[in-house]
């Protein structure tokens, strides 16, 4: 046995004439990966220059180290014989025979990449079908959890709606607090400008209280929680698959839709209105302390002229709005989360989907609510 | 069957991995109390010990993964702690890990995960790159159609197998291994240890085993560390090991199983003396 590599030999080759006038050719030094690296370049030409010559005799027994990649670009160089070209120390002879049945496998076959394929509107077509289908599954087995639970109320998973109202709602007072009062400083200052062009100072007060309470606040507080709780959701589920806790929630008979679905999309067609509320006061906040600074609008007229000025049927509109949007982000985060397989990159993939997904819904519901109630708490 | 300690006299003696002294610890929970263990070049060294004895956790601070709470561990003499940027790149350059469950890249397909270290170097040709990822398939067993498939579509054993694969991607001198032969058929078992032999015997590997199989540990460890209450309890050749009077030790090796295993053991010593 040869003493083992201390130092790395550079790899290299030696030319000798053999009796009879053939070129011998000495592999020396070490042919392992880690010395071949830095010379690799140069080796290539050398040894395609050496190789050329067919009738070369190689000696592989100086060798001081190898290893498959070492043997790997000599047997390539040799244009991959059945057997080696050179002699060969014992202990060397398996590499070439395992890189001799490495070339008479079968070429593994290769991966199918449906991306390439993605602009094909068949395939569209299949997935946005796949998508319905499954969202069509994971409603129906809500609304029959949901009757279930109508039926044994002491069975509900109380406990996890808590936990995701507290996840989705509380914690998410203080962005909805900033972002909110920023629109709504916004917003007071540049329709004050406009404003104060015509001298209908006053009128501030309409424009704030029927934007913000019909339109901006349910919006804004939509794609927050979109964003923020949307994808936690997904991600959980997701992770959940990949590490096969789905799998062992099934196997121990507890019901994927009950425990991990429902209390999510309840605790959502809760909060979301809830944190509308919220959102709405907090950017009326901004727009009352941006209209004094810009227009000298006393605090006290402005709460006093609120009531009148946004008919009440604006609140209840944003908060059905709101209801409607929190099941809908809260039920398609869960259908992308519960769609992921159970590698990384359809985890990414996945949660990009559902928030993706989630805000252009809530976009698209919130264009039909307006159409559908342009006649509801308008009239002046 | 190679006989384990034939031919160690002639390997060079020097260590490299050298743990002193080490202490690890996870919040109030201590693992390790004073661990002293080195590795010879070329020798296979088998690390046992109880469920939750610490052996991953052995395995992990070997690795640099885990930070030792005192004491220090260097391997090919470099301290992975201290040591910054290329010195700490050259020694991963010649190790190669086997995870107790895979951790194969899930997004990548068979192929691809044992091909990700050899394209990363960004040396090799593509055609050469596949022979590698080929041959390396078929030294742990995997047929090249499996090339194709990804992580979530294997058994757990190829998972096992596949890992050891990408472990082996580099041609590593040092293999650090996490129950290699969990999950593995007793014929499957079988071939593992006939390819780390015929290994160690082309490329002087050196191999560091956790295993809670006898029959892996007999016919390949030369010597073997047992830890137990936080402590390094033994290091030795197994027989050495095996004759101790600790409970765990006798539980461990003086079952029936442990019998069997050692009774083989002495059959091979029969017919081959040192
Ligand atoms: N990241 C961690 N945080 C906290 N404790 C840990 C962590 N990793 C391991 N431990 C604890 O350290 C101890 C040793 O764990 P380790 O994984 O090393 O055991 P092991 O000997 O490999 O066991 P097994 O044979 O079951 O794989 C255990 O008690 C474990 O709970
Ligand atoms: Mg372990």
């Amino acid at each position: 046995m040869n003493a083992p590599q201390t130092s790395l030999d550079p790899p290299r080759l030696v030319y000798h004439t053999a009796e009879g006038g053939a070129r011998a050719i000495e592999v020396r030094g070490s042919w392992s990966l880690q010395a071949l690296q830095p010379r690799l370049a140069e080796l290539h030409t050398e040894l395609a220059r050496a190789s050329a010559d067919a009738t070369a005799i190689w000696d592989l027994r100086p060798v001081a180290h190898l290893d498959h990649a070492g043997a790997a670009l000599l047997w390539h160089a040799w244009g991959r014989p059945g057997t080696p070209r050179a002699a060969l120390r014992s202990e060397h002879e398996s590499f070439f025979r395992r890189l001799a049945a490495a070339a008479e496998a079968p070429p593994p076959p290769p991966i199918r990449r449906w991306q390439r394929l993605a602009w094909l509107p068949a395939v569209w077509g299949l997935r946005l079908y796949a998508h319905a289908r499954d969202l069509v599954l994971l409603v129906g087995a809500l609304v029959l959890d949901g009757i279930r639970m109508l039926a044994r109320p002491s069975r509900a998973p109380w406990r996890e709606i808590s936990a995701n109202l507290y996840r989705t709602g509380a914690q998410a007072l203080g962005i909805t607090a900033l972002v909110g009062f920023l629109i709504g400083v916004v917003l007071s200052y540049l329709s004050s400008n406009q404003l104060k062009n015509f001298g209908a100072d006053v009128y501030i007060v309409n424009i704030l209280g029927v934007s913000v309470v019909r339109e901006l606040g349910p919006v804004l507080a939509a794609i927050l929680v979109a964003g923020r709780s949307g994808s936690s959701m997904t991600a959980q589920l997701g992770v959940m698959r990949v590490t096969q806790e789905l799998d062992a929630m099934s196997v121990m008979g507890i019901p994927q839709t009950s425990r991990l679905v429902l209390p999510k999309v309840i605790a959502l067609a809760f909060g979301l209105p809830l944190l509308i509320v919220w959102t709405n006061a907090v950017a009326l906040l901004g727009g009352m302390v941006a209209a004094h600074a810009e227009l000298g609008l006393s605090y006290r007229y402005f709460i006093e002229a609120l009531p009148g000025a946004i008919p009440i049927a604006n609140l209840y509109l944003g908060i059905g709005k709101g209801v409607v949007f929190g099941v809908l982000i809260a039920l398609l985060a869960c259908h992308y989360g519960l769609r992921i397989r159970p590698n990384t990159e359809s985890l990414g993939a996945g949660t990009t989907g559902s928030v993706v997904t989630a805000i252009t819904i809530v976009i698209l519901v919130d264009a039909v609510f307006a159409v559908a109630f342009r006649d509801v708490g308008l009239a002046f | 069957m190679e006989n384990p300690g034939a031919g160690r006299a002639d390997i060079e003696r020097d260590a490299v991995i050298d743990v002193r002294g080490l202490w690890s610890r996870f919040g109030r929970t201590l693992v390790h109390r004073g661990i002293d263990l080195s590795v010879c070049r070329s020798e296979v060294l088998g690390v046992v010990g109880g469920s939750g004895s610490g052996k991953t956790t052995l395995l992990r601070q070997m690795l640099g993964l885990e930070q030792p709470y005192r004491g220090a561990v260097t391997v090919f003499g470099v301290d992975l702690n201290r040591a910054r940027g290329a010195e700490r790149e050259s020694v991963r350059a010649r190790w190669g890990v086997l995870f107790q469950n895979g951790a194969l890249f899930s997004a990548l397909s068979v192929y691809d995960n044992i091909a990700l270290a050899l394209r990363e170097l960004r040396a090799l040709d593509e055609d050469i790159i596949r022979d590698l990822v080929i041959s390396k398939l078929q030294m742990v067993g995997i047929e090249a159609h499996h090339a194709a498939k990804m992580p979530a579509q294997l058994s757990g054993g190829m998972i096992k197998r596949i890992g050891l694969a990408r472990a082996l991607a580099l041609d590593p001198e040092l293999l650090f291994l996490d129950e290699p032969t969990a999950g593995l058929d007793p014929d499957r078992s079988e071939s593992f240890v006939a390819l780390i032999q015929e290994l160690r015997r082309e490329m002087h590997l050196t191999v560091v085993m956790v295993t809670h199989d006898l029959d892996t540990l007999v016919s390949l460890a030369d010597r073997v560390a047992v830890l137990c209450e936080q402590r390094l309890l033994a290091v030795g050749p197994l027989r050495e090991v095996s004759a101790l009077g600790h409970p765990f030790v006798r539980n461990f090796f003086q079952g029936e199983r442990g019998r069997r295993a050692l009774e083989v053991l002495e059959d091979v010593q029969r017919l081959m003396p040192i």
